[in-house]
């Protein structure tokens, strides 16, 4: 079959859906590649390198379409390619099904099969396919060096002889893909920098990437991660208005904002209102990740940069990632070959579209003539449920010392048990037995209790020397057999002998052997 | 020689035991213990040979000797893989050694019987000390004679059958004979009965027959056990050996013994305690066999096992600055540690801390990696414990796991329905990255399938063990 690879039909979308690399991947799997003359020139890919990958060139949009199986593309399908669609064909896009009804409905009335890119569930297996996170890292990165761009300073602090230059401040709201990718960018300028998020959860992956959790005193039900399938949902009113006294009171020091704050089917939340950029400094920066749906900050117009009135950079842009093509098409492209590994099970170059994996089923929204959206919700949970997690009380020092008491107590009250019904055992073993044996008995149970007490003191990485010491030791019975080796018949002795010899063997072994080891542990 | 000097040379004997055992509490003090064991044993036998009572003691000297020089040979030659084996091969000797000393008894006190009130004030040495006993003590002594024999000949089967498995001549799967416990069980009660024909006078015929029930049961017992398990069984039979020798002492009235066996038997018994404690078992479920029985399905692993090549866990090692290695049976079966030392050894020269994470039942024997690790001369004080390990995990930048499987099993925590649910295990997945130097993609030593082979940041790097970590020692050159 023939995976095509048009060229970008959106003003401004520069990336491509097929590499020369991802082509070579492709063809190991049994397809053969086309793409339309120019569609990579934009992202650095001209029609030479492809042609050296293997990649047949055609000159129209429209052979591209007639040509190809399976079309791959970075945007969802414009009208004009919409009518271009067959029966049985393919396609692989961005797609939105749930903001672009009409687009599905004309899709399905071409009969083809449409997998959405977007739709792709969020479990492990298929982060690999996860063109969101993908897209949404590269928007982290590129929205830290928009803001760099437009900010007039440095990110580290710096003592120079010219003079102290403090580090900035970075605040990035909503600690998703493309904000923990921001947040180590900006770390690794020198930026000190803050994070903030509804899911109280990602505090540790926030603090791992080096930035400080602003944490919000509000009690309210924590949402599980899980049910949401780790992303936000809306947060009640309280808790938005205690988060806006938040940003009020850290506005006029930060000196750039990044906000990537998203809730899955909505508009984006406003966040960042227009008195916070006012009490901002001059020569901030925003950047709005979310403008695209409406953008988190009040002043926010999509797809351009304005200043306001009292000199507060705000980046509105919303093609981030086609900003950088070269590298968001290798990593879309990748995860387009990803999905056709999972559609090509016997790498014979033949799409199986297999509607009971969880990943195919939940990626497909039109399929055979029928739209297929919203799939059914995956048989297996993003994330695990969280687990209630227990915090050991603090205990005030009154609790501490009744605590102990009562350990000590109950310590006490066990040892009077255990020997309470031990005596009571040699008592009654002392009324029937003779004293001879009762004799021995005492020395057997002190043996005993000397040997419990000794034990548990040995180190646990000397156990293995421990039993080839007792081992060795054991092999006492040899005085038995000595003793006997002289007092009777010649079936005593003989029987005498070998126990001697044996536990000969015994002795020395065990001994030797313990030596061995222990002599082989060494301090550094 | 007195009786005196004989007692006083037991009492210091005992003591040095003691202070042997004592000493293993840590490293150094260790190979002085090694030391006190010793002389104690030389004293013990010397104090014997040429005290009250013993005789022919050329013939005892020319087999101790004999008996050495197959020990020192045999300690010498074997390798510290073969370790496990190696101990419950020497237990399996004491066990038999307890059943023929017993029998010995037996016989003297019917030699002694038979004579006349004349003949056995003649008699010396250990017929002697029957000759001056009660009816009542004499009956004592048949039933201390009894539980000697009956424990050292479970010893001995036991030992042998738990050497077999270690060694791999036996098939290490818990298998039973049709009636499985009741068997055991049906024998045990045989003896019992056994015991009380012959506490009632009976004949050597209750002995004897008593002695093949136990055998039967050693060996039966043993074989319902699985090779995970041997660890405990193999503690569990030391502790028997030392219990057949005090039983012996009793019946010989032979303090040096009584001390001797219980000083060993409980050491056994509480060192199969630590070990069930660590597996989160109980010993009881150990000793009948095999693991419970799973209560539901387990869970499903979801994901696949992604493999990796050397220079991948080179490249990942040398950006690492902290790693921990896990090393368990398998890194033994390959013979790797010399190879994983000569690793730990570059890693350090490169500045990173490197330490090893060593589970309470990693290995065959508890502390065997101790062992195998101390062989290949790595230091013991970078050598850590579970306990003391654990909580650094989510701060490592690699782990190595070595042949390990069950004891770095999330399901142990994950799944309530795993059958080793709740055991304590090491939490490698907490780490950063994870590879599993592993043969293939089977299940391990329990058949556990194990999800962190699953794990995103999990990499399998497929291979035996010592030359998967050459290939290793080669790329970060």
């Amino acid at each position: 079959m023939k995976i095509g690879a048009p060229k970008e039909i959106v003003a401004g979308e520069a990336r491509v859906a097929m590499t020369p690399d991802s082509a070579r991947q492709l063809q190991k799997l049994g397809y053969e590649c086309v793409i339309e003359t120019g569609a990579g020139v934009a992202a650095g890919f001209d029609d030479a390198a492809y042609q050296t990958a293997g990649v047949a060139i055609v000159k129209t949009a429209a052979a591209l379409w007639k040509e190809a199986d399976v079309v791959v593309k970075v945007r969802g399908p414009e009208p004009i390619e919409v009518k271009r669609l067959k029966k049985g064909q393919t396609l692989i896009s961005f797609f939105w099904p749930a903001q672009n009804a009409d687009l599905l409905e004309a899709c399905k009335a071409r009969g083809a099969n449409v997998i959405a890119m977007d739709m792709v569930p969020r479990i492990s297996r298929a982060q690999k396919m996860d063109a969101l996170s993908s897209m949404a890292n590269i928007a982290g990165y590129r929205a830290v060096v928009e803001a760099a761009n437009n900010f007039g300073r440095f990110f580290t602090g710096q003592v120079t002889a010219a003079g102290k230059v403090p580090p900035a401040k970075v605040l990035v709201v909503g600690a998703g893909v493309a904000g923990l990718a921001a947040i180590g960018t900006s770390t690794s300028l020198g930026a000190i920098t803050y994070a903030f998020d509804v899911r109280p959860e990602v505090a540790e992956q926030i603090e791992s990437m080096g930035a400080e959790f602003v944490f919000l005193d509000f009690k309210e039900q924590a949402q599980d991660g899980a049910a949401t399938g780790g992303y936000a949902a809306p947060s009640s009113p309280e808790f938005r208005e205690k988060q806006l006294e938040k940003f009020r009171a850290l506005a006029p020091e930060m000196d750039i904002v990044i906000t990537t704050a998203l809730i899955p089917g909505r508009d984006a939340p406003k966040l960042w209102l227009k008195d916070m950029v006012e009490a901002m400094k001059p020569g901030s920066v925003v950047v709005d990740l979310a403008a695209e749906k409406g953008g988190n900050c009040d002043l926010t117009v999509p797809d351009q940069k304005v200043v306001s009135d009292n000199g507060v950079t705000i980046v509105g842009y919303t093609d981030f990632p086609s900003r950088m093509a070269t590298q968001s098409s290798t990593l879309y492209s990748n995860n387009i070959r990803h999905m056709m590994t999972d559609l090509t099970p016997d790498k014979d170059g033949q799409v199986v579209h297999n509607m009971e994996d969880d990943v195919i089923r939940g990626a497909t929204v039109t399929h055979d003539g029928a739209i297929t959206f919203p799939p059914p919700p995956p048989k297996v949970k993003a994330i695990a449920a969280q687990k209630p997690k227990e915090k050991p009380k603090e205990l005030t020092p009154v609790e501490r010392r009744a605590q102990e008491i009562a350990a000590f107590k109950d310590q006490t009250r066990k040892q009077i048990t255990l020997i309470g019904i031990g005596a009571a055992v040699l008592l009654l073993v002392g009324l029937v037995a003779p004293a001879s044996f009762m004799q021995h008995f005492i020395v057997f149970v002190l043996a005993c209790f000397v040997g419990f007490q000794v034990i548990w003191s040995v180190a646990h990485s000397l156990h293995t020397p421990l039993m080839a010491v007792t081992n060795a030791i054991s092999s006492i019975i040899i005085l038995g057999a000595m003793l006997q080796v002289g007092s009777g018949s010649w079936v005593v002795m003989l029987l005498s002998a070998v126990a001697i010899f044996m536990a000969g063997i015994n002795i020395f072994g065990g001994f030797l052997v313990t030596r061995r080891m222990l002599a082989m542990f060494q301090k550094s | 020689m007195e009786t005196g000097f004989s007692t006083a040379a037991y009492v210091v004997a005992a003591v040095l035991f003691i202070l042997s055992l004592g000493g293993l509490s840590g490293q150094e003090s260790a190979k002085r213990a090694v030391w006190y064991g010793m002389v104690g044993m030389a004293l013990a036998v010397l104090a014997t040979l040429f005290g009250p009572g013993a005789g022919l003691w050329f013939l005892s000297l020319v087999l101790i000797a004999g008996g050495g020089v197959i020990g020192w040979y045999v300690a010498n030659k074997v390798q510290m893989t073969e370790m496990p084996q190696l101990v419950a091969a020497m237990h399996s000797l004491v066990g038999l050694a307890a059943v023929f000393v017993g029998y010995n008894a037996y016989l003297d006190l019917l030699h002694v019987q038979a004579m006349g009130p004349e003949a056995r004030r003649a008699l010396t040495g250990f017929a002697a000390i029957i000759a001056h006993k009660s009816p009542v003590e004499q009956s004592i002594m048949r039933v201390e004679v009894f539980l000697g024999v009956f424990i050292g000949a479970v010893t001995f089967t036991g030992s042998i059958v738990a050497f077999g498995k270690l060694a791999g001549k036996v098939g290490s799967k818990a298998r039973q004979l049709p009636g499985g416990h009741m068997l055991n069980a049906g024998a045990a009660a045989l003896s019992v009965l056994l015991l009380l024909f012959f506490m009632g006078g009976a004949g050597g015929w209750a002995l004897v027959l008593m002695t093949a029930l136990a055998f039967f049961i050693g060996y039966h017992l043993i074989m319902g056990i699985g090779g995970a398990d041997m660890p405990v069984v193999v503690s569990m039979l030391n502790s028997y050996s030392g219990w057949a020798a005090a039983a012996i002492g009793f019946s010989l009235g032979n303090d040096l013994l009584i001390v001797t066996g219980a000083l060993v038997g409980s050491s056994g018994a509480i060192l199969s305690y630590i070990m069930c404690r660590a597996m989160n078992r109980s010993f009881i479920s150990v000793i009948l066999g095999g693991f419970g029985n799973t209560t539901g399905p387990a869970q499903a692993i979801e994901g696949e096992q992604v493999s990796i090549e050397a220079d991948a866990v080179a490249s990942a090692l040398k950006e690492a600055d902290s790693v921990i290695i896990v090393p368990g049976y398998g890194m033994a079966v390959a013979q790797a540690q010399q190879a994983v030392s000569e690793l730990t050894r570059k890693l350090r020269a490169q500045g990173k801390t490197v330490r090893f994470a060593i589970h309470p039942v990693a290995g065959r024997l508890p502390g065997h990696m101790n062992v195998l690790l101390a062989e290949a001369r790595v230091p013991y004080d970078i050598v850590l414990e579970m306990d003391e390990i654990n909580e650094d995990f989510p701060d490592t930048d690699v782990v190595i796991v070595i042949g390990s499987n069950d004891i770095v099993n999330p399901a142990a925590q994950e799944d309530p329905n795993s059958p080793i649910a709740g055991m304590p295990v090491l939490e490698v997945w907490r780490a950063k990255q994870v590879f599993v130097s592993k043969r293939g993609q089977g299940t391990g030593y329990s058949g556990i399938e194990n999800p962190l082979f699953y794990k995103e940041n999990t990499r399998m790097f497929y291979g035996d063990a010592k030359d998967s970590v050459g290939k290793l020692i080669g790329h970060l050159d």
